[in-house]
């Protein structure tokens, strides 16, 4: 029993179905790491690309070489250091709270390169011609800049978010109840790890293609020429 | 513990690193041109099992991928009488090279759709066979293209390498977590694992980047 | 009619709706040097991709060298052909592409050799020796070693010209082969086609802007338009006098 939710062993079409509840609870931990974990890449990653696009090389180099150096590590030792060294320096976090600082930080560094690239994407002429126009920094980069690097830098975002859910497993390292994890507790139990194993295959098919199919349509939604300003 | 005394286990999982690297590394990349190329096959049989294995294994996480084969998999020998359980060893670079090799794919068939279309018509007035076109004519012009991302994914297999830590393969992240439980003096521990896998992944950056050069050395040439 | 070496017998081909070649018949005959001229996507590249089987067709019968290029004769009856049967028909024919389309991870040398050796299955010296003949033949017997990126347009030209002349075929096909030159390396690129046109009795088929050329080597000039030829004659005929009022237009358009 796990969850208030008995399994029943009778036959392994039974088995699936009595523990498919379980596996959701899990399932929704999964997806609320994913998000957690999107949002702190996104916001982190934001900040890097600000950094390493700064004119001094004494902020641009530093700020380069830990993007190369969060995206050279793995995201299990990354989260490892979190878990084991914060609460030597006195912060103590829940673990789900860890385990999506671990996969927000892994996943900073490559949305920094897609702020990056989705901004230079808005070619030079286009900063030129507003420059002709007299237009200020700031009004160049919020009214010009922006809304065309946005289309580019959506679909690349949603690739990533895609991405972060696939690597949430990772997490039951720091006994977090994500959906492998639950599984993997389900078959030391049972001693069968035939079924949660491929039912929790089976359900990531079912998330992946779901969050892919979403990019998908927000991708065809975008206006392509830039956000419409009137 | 003085933390130069590490340098030795640590040393000795490194090693695991490295094999399970290159070895991974090595079927993915056949995995990816077998099943890259089968994607564009116009056998329908071929191309539906080139798409099944790609999408299988990219819709799907790592970690489930590799507790599948090392816990699941002996329990379905089980039920049809074979045998299938695997050293963990195996079980890992089976997991690596399956995962990265279905990301390889999709750089190979992108490559190779690359190759401009009048490169197949030329071949094609020249009599070549399709066999002969693809080995000869698109595949090394395809090859420099896919360098860069082969480069990345290579990276990527390193850093996964330390999940195979988890069905106790005694890789550089598990001797880690050993001397850990051991001495309890984290900070130290990580921050020497997290600069070993840097350094590392620096190395194999590099020599990505010889073998690239290799395969495009036509580019280079004079201009 | 028997020395005809390429025939087109209403020879129909779609692209989607639109309709490039309509009905098309149309004639060369052994060692004839033909040009096509007429407005652009009139379908003057078609002809050609057809012959060189980079396009199927879509009613109609083409002949090459006697013989259905997109048919075979089996049990009395037509049917579309084998890959084995176009591979045997495509040996007849070389191509001169608009692009070049040289292989550039290959030295000059390896372009003009690789299908010799590869497909003929001639012995690589052989091969070399009959490359360095065709490049001597094209200006660039001291260029073997280069790639083609490191040529110049007229160059690359120039051994695309000899890639398809080393093959042997029976009949070679110009697309448009100086329009993605530079003006100043057009000539050196004429001189080659106009020095084997005279010298060799290869059939020769080219689509051609170049009128003033067209004129001095062909046999024959056939005006293409909308699917279909709209006049053909002596290179003399069609430039000076021609019959057709479309032909007419076109000419003071292209020539004014």
């Amino acid at each position: 029993m796990l969850f208030g939710f008995e399994w029943d062993l009778t036959n392994p079409l039974n088995f699936a179905i009595s523990i498919l509840p379980i596996l959701l609870v899990g399932m929704w931990v999964t997806i609320q790491a994913t998000v957690l974990g999107f949002f702190v890449a996104l916001v982190l990653g934001l900040f890097l690309a600000v950094l390493k696009s700064a004119r001094s090389r004494f902020i641009a180099w530093p700020a380069r070489l830990v993007t190369e150096f969060i995206r050279d590590t793995p995201l299990l030792v990354q989260l490892f250091f979190l878990y084991y060294v914060l609460p030597e320096y006195g912060i103590v976090l829940p673990a789900f709270m860890t385990g999506a600082l671990a996969l927000g930080i892994q996943y900073s560094a490559y949305t920094s390169e897609v702020y990056r690239a989705g901004i230079e994407a808005v070619g030079r002429d286009q900063r030129e011609a507003a420059r002709a126009l007299n237009l200020s920094a700031a009004n160049t980069f919020t009214h010009i800049v922006v809304p065309q690097a946005v289309p580019r830098i959506v679909p690349a975002m949603g690739n990533y978010l895609v991405s972060i859910m696939k690597d949430v497993p990772v997490l039951s390292v720091v006994t977090v109840l994500e959906m492998l994890n639950v599984a993997k507790i389900i078959g030391d139990r049972t001693f069968d790890y035939l079924v949660p194993l491929s039912l929790v295959g089976c359900l990531y098919l079912v998330m992946t293609l779901v969050a892919s199919a979403g990019v998908r349509v927000l991708d065809t939604y975008l206006p392509k020429q830039g956000l419409p300003l009137k | 513990m003085h933390w130069s005394e590490y340098l030795l286990p640590l040393a000795e999982g490194a090693w695991v690193t490295v094999q399970l690297t290159v070895y991974s590394t090595i079927l993915g990349g056949v995995l990816a041109f077998v099943f890259g190329i089968g994607k564009l096959s116009s056998n329908m049989a071929i191309k539906s099992v080139s798409v099944g294995y790609i999408e299988l294994f990219r819709g799907t996480s790592l970690l489930v991928q590799l507790f599948w084969l090392y816990f699941a998999l002996p329990l379905a020998g089980m039920a049809i009488g074979i045998d299938l359980r695997l050293p963990p060893v195996v079980a890992g670079v089976l997991a690596l090279g399956l995962n990265i090799g279905a990301y390889g794919a999709e750089v190979v068939r992108g490559a190779i759709q690359s190759v401009h279309q009048n490169q197949r018509e030329a071949a094609r007035a020249l009599n070549f066979t399709p066999r002969q076109t693809l080995f000869n004519i698109v595949i090394p012009q395809a090859i420099p293209e896919m360098m860069p991302s082969f480069g990345n994914l290579a990276v990527q297999n390193l850093k996964d390498t330390a999940l195979v830590s988890l069905i106790s393969l005694g890789d550089l992240t598990f001797r880690a977590e050993q001397i850990r439980n051991f001495t309890q003096d984290s900070t130290t521990i990580y921050t020497l694992l997290l600069l070993m896998y840097f350094g590392m992944a620096l190395v194999v950056t590099v020599v990505m980047h010889l073998i690239e050069r290799f395969a495009g050395r036509w580019r280079m040439v004079g201009s | 009619m028997t020395d005809a070496i390429i025939r087109f017998d209403k020879v129909v081909k779609r692209f989607g709706d639109l309709t490039v070649l309509d009905e098309l018949d149309f004639e060369v005959k052994k060692g004839e040097k033909v040009s096509i001229i007429g407005p652009s996507g009139s379908g003057k590249s078609t002809v050609l991709r057809i012959l060189m089987t980079l396009e199927g067709i879509d009613g109609g019968v083409v002949h090459v060298d006697g013989e259905p290029l997109w048919h075979e004769l089996r049990e009395g009856s037509l049917l579309p052909a084998s890959e084995a049967h176009l591979r045997r028909m495509r040996s007849k024919l070389g191509m001169v592409f608009q692009q070049f389309n040289l292989f550039p991870h290959m030295t000059v040398m390896r372009n003009i050799t690789e299908a010799p050796v590869k497909v003929l299955g001639l012995g690589k010296k052989e091969a070399q020796l009959r490359a360095e003949e065709l490049l001597d033949l094209v200006g660039l017997a001291d260029q073997a070693k280069k790639f083609p990126h490191q040529l110049s347009g007229g160059q690359q030209q120039r051994v695309g010209i000899a890639r398809a002349l080393a093959m042997r075929p029976s009949i070679l096909l110009f697309d448009e082969p100086t329009s993605a030159l530079d003006p100043e390396l057009v000539g050196e690129v004429l001189t080659v086609i106009g020095r084997l046109a005279e010298e060799h009795d290869l059939t020769m088929l080219l689509v051609t802007h170049e009128m003033r050329f067209a004129r001095e080597i062909s046999d024959r000039v056939c005006f293409f338009d909308r699917g279909q030829i709209r006049e053909e004659g002596t290179p003399d005929e069609l430039f000076t006098d021609p019959s057709e009022e479309r032909t007419r237009e076109f000419l003071k358009a292209i020539l004014d």
